[in-house]
């Protein structure tokens, strides 16, 4: 894999999307797996429907490790500096998930040469769940 | 009611895991993972890798990789059945890959709400060493609903 090249990336440019496979209960029971995380709330739908809720609903760290694979799909994955997420909504059982990326700085840090993204896990109708930043060195 | 902020220094109590492919490959499964670096052994290593390399978030699943992972929660008086992960970042200092054995030392570094008090903000960094040099840091973000 090759990383990019700083001075062909511009403001505004955004990288390549992933869009994945609907999220089903196999996914939460994988990725309770793969995760160690068992809550109930992602994998019992009695606990759930007992505390007033409709059904289960993703792991939120399921929708940055999306975004964590279009990353490491763009750059390798020793070229990203930092990656943060805030989760804004819930994803439901059936919701394909939408990453997308664009540039919204170029700056130099650690004596680096870096670009700040800005990062969306989306459903298909473009609510977000999760918004990300992440910097990433680049050649 | 508010959280004392006298918790803000708190350490947590301070934990070690160690990784394995096993772990790396059902979390690749899950989230639809198909570079084999990330879950295959023979492949990472033809790649020049010590090991299956972990994902930028796995870091994350380590540290909750405890009996009581959201033990700094419970020594504050928190309901547990009103919290929920708001934000979640990481600093990246070197790769980690399975093999390696690493030290979680965990500090709650800050307690803030929002809307009078309806929305109660904990904030916990986490310094991530492998033989006591740093690989990653953590920073989880935990909401709890009045």
């Amino acid at each position: 894999m090759t990383v990019p090249n700083f001075d062909a990336l511009s403001v505004g440019d955004e990288i390549p999307s992933l869009t994945t496979e609907p999220v089903s209960r196999l996914t939460l029971a994988l990725y309770a797996t793969g995760s160690g995380d068992h809550h109930p709330l992602h994998l019992d739908q009695d606990y759930v429907r007992s505390k007033g809720m409709p059904d289960v609903f993703a792991h939120g760290m399921l929708g940055m490790a999306y975004l964590g694979r279009q990353l490491t799909q763009w750059v390798p994955q020793e070229a990203i500096r930092s990656f943060g997420v805030r989760f804004t909504a819930i994803t439901q059982i059936g919701e394909r998930m939408v990453c997308t990326g664009k540039v919204v700085e170029k700056l130099e840090q650690g004596g680096e040469k870096c670009v700040r993204l800005e990062l969306t896990c989306a459903n298909e109708q473009g609510e977000a769940k999760h918004k990300a930043d992440a910097v990433v060195a680049l050649a | 009611m508010l959280i004392d902020k006298k918790h803000i220094g708190m350490k947590v109590p301070p934990h070690s895991v160690h990784l394995t492919a096993w772990q790396l490959k059902w979390f690749a499964k899950a989230t639809g993972e198909a570079n084999p670096i990330y879950f295959d052994e023979a492949a990472a290593h033809k790649a020049g890798l010590p090991g299956v390399l972990a994902p930028p978030t796995f870091c994350f699943c380590m540290d909750m990789d405890k009996e009581q992972p959201f033990d700094y929660l419970e020594t504050m008086g928190c309901d547990f059945s009103k919290m929920l992960h708001a934000e979640q970042s990481f600093v990246y200092h070197k790769p980690i890959y399975s093999g390696d054995t690493l030290d979680f030392d965990g500090q709650i570094t800050d307690i803030y709400d929002k809307k009078n008090g309806a929305l109660q903000f904990v904030v916990k960094d986490v310094k991530v060493r492998r033989q006591g040099e740093l690989v990653c840091e953590l920073r989880t973000v935990i909401v709890i609903r009045a």
